[in-house]
């Protein structure tokens, strides 16, 4: 609200991150492992990867709203925990690729699938650091104004357009070809 | 009528919550207090709306601030509403005479009969520290709130090491 549109807490080591730290283009989501909006955002952003190669940087954080999904906060700590081990990024594959399927013993099953160590996965998601971080990201996303997933931020600023694959692709490939150019607007519903 | 501003004195209020029990403003003397108006339970602007505060207010709490959200729902809507999403904060109801409160704020929408997204932060005088009338249909976030939260808290210190030292 009061048409904060900046990124108030800068991409740091502690964020999960794809693509070349030096990337023009900065995609950063806010988001919740059981939305389906995400579900179809991870789709969208997956599809942009592969286009833009390594002119994108992707950086997820976590925005679970446990009241409206009551699995979210377990699966972020999934997410989280399987970074502990290096394999955040294929955790956060299964988990959107799974979005229906996301209780203990479900998360329990794709750690088995990606080989984690099976006692820190599940001592991870308890850890209090997972816990704070998941915390920090979710005050992080409201002090910079985000109201609900997913929400983006361009190379800083509020992404709040229409983001199918092709509008995203399109304001990417302006942004690239004309740097100062501004995050659109979102017109008052 | 227009939306309270900072500076009001924040009109008293007794509302029913759950059926039976009601929320009284003056309870909370000595604590701020978050008034978040809303149109409407399950219409899902105000669900993600409620829902991202459900998230935030641990944060609240270290502001020694307390929610409640209050709309022209019933009680009964209330509890089933609040009960399906997992709500830790009250929920009130400005049924009847319907909007009553909410025209006190300023906060009540005539032509659609019912609240205005409307927030406010009272102090813990009961004074309105910043309000703040989203347009329909956008969902404010929390993070004006925590911003006049933030605020609050700067000039309450300072005023209490003004009274030190006077």
């Amino acid at each position: 609200m009061t048409n904060e549109t900046k990124l108030r807490v800068p991409i740091s080591r502690a964020d999960h991150s794809q693509g070349s730290p030096d990337a023009p283009l900065i995609l950063l989501e806010y988001g919740d492992y059981e939305c389906s909006y995400c579900g179809k955002a991870y789709r969208v952003i997956r599809h942009l990867q592969q286009t833009l190669k390594n002119d994108l940087r992707f950086v997820f954080r976590n925005f679970p709203l446990a009241s409206l999904h009551p699995n979210a906060m377990v699966a972020a700590q999934a997410a989280e925990s399987a970074g502990l081990q290096g394999q955040f990024w294929e955790m956060h594959d299964i988990l959107y690729r799974n979005q229906d399927s996301l209780d203990l013993d479900s998360l329990t099953n794709y750690a088995t699938i990606l080989d984690l160590d099976l006692t820190k996965f599940l001592e991870g998601m308890e850890r209090s650091e997972v816990e704070e971080k998941i915390r920090q990201d979710i005050y992080g996303g409201a002090r910079s104004g985000v109201n609900g997933t997913p929400n983006f931020f361009v190379n800083g600023s509020r992404f709040d357009d229409d983001w199918s694959y092709e509008s995203l692709l399109s304001f990417l490939n302006d942004l690239r070809s004309q740097p100062s150019r501004k995050a659109p607007k979102k017109k008052a519903a | 009528m227009e939306l309270l501003k900072e500076g009001a004195i924040a009109p008293a209020f007794c509302l029913p919550s759950i059926p039976g029990q009601k929320v009284c403003l003056s309870e909370f003397r000595g604590k701020n207090v978050i008034l978040a108006f809303y149109p409407a339970d399950w219409s899902s602007v105000c669900g993600d709306e409620l829902a991202v505060f459900n998230e935030i207010l641990p944060v609240f709490k270290t502001h020694n601030a307390e929610l409640l959200g209050i709309s022209v729902d019933n009680t009964w809507c209330h509890l089933a509403f609040q009960q399906s999403r997992k709500f830790l904060f009250q929920l009130l109801s400005d049924f009847e005479p319907k909007g009553y409160v909410a025209r006190q704020y300023g906060a009540y929408d005539e032509r659609r009969g019912v609240c205005s997204r409307a927030l406010f932060l009272i102090d813990g005088q009961g004074i309105i520290r910043w309000s703040y009338l989203s347009p329909l249909g956008v969902n404010p976030g929390a993070d004006g709130i925590l911003n006049a939260l933030e605020l609050l808290n700067a000039n309450q210190a300072t005023k209490k090491k003004e009274d030190k030292a006077a």
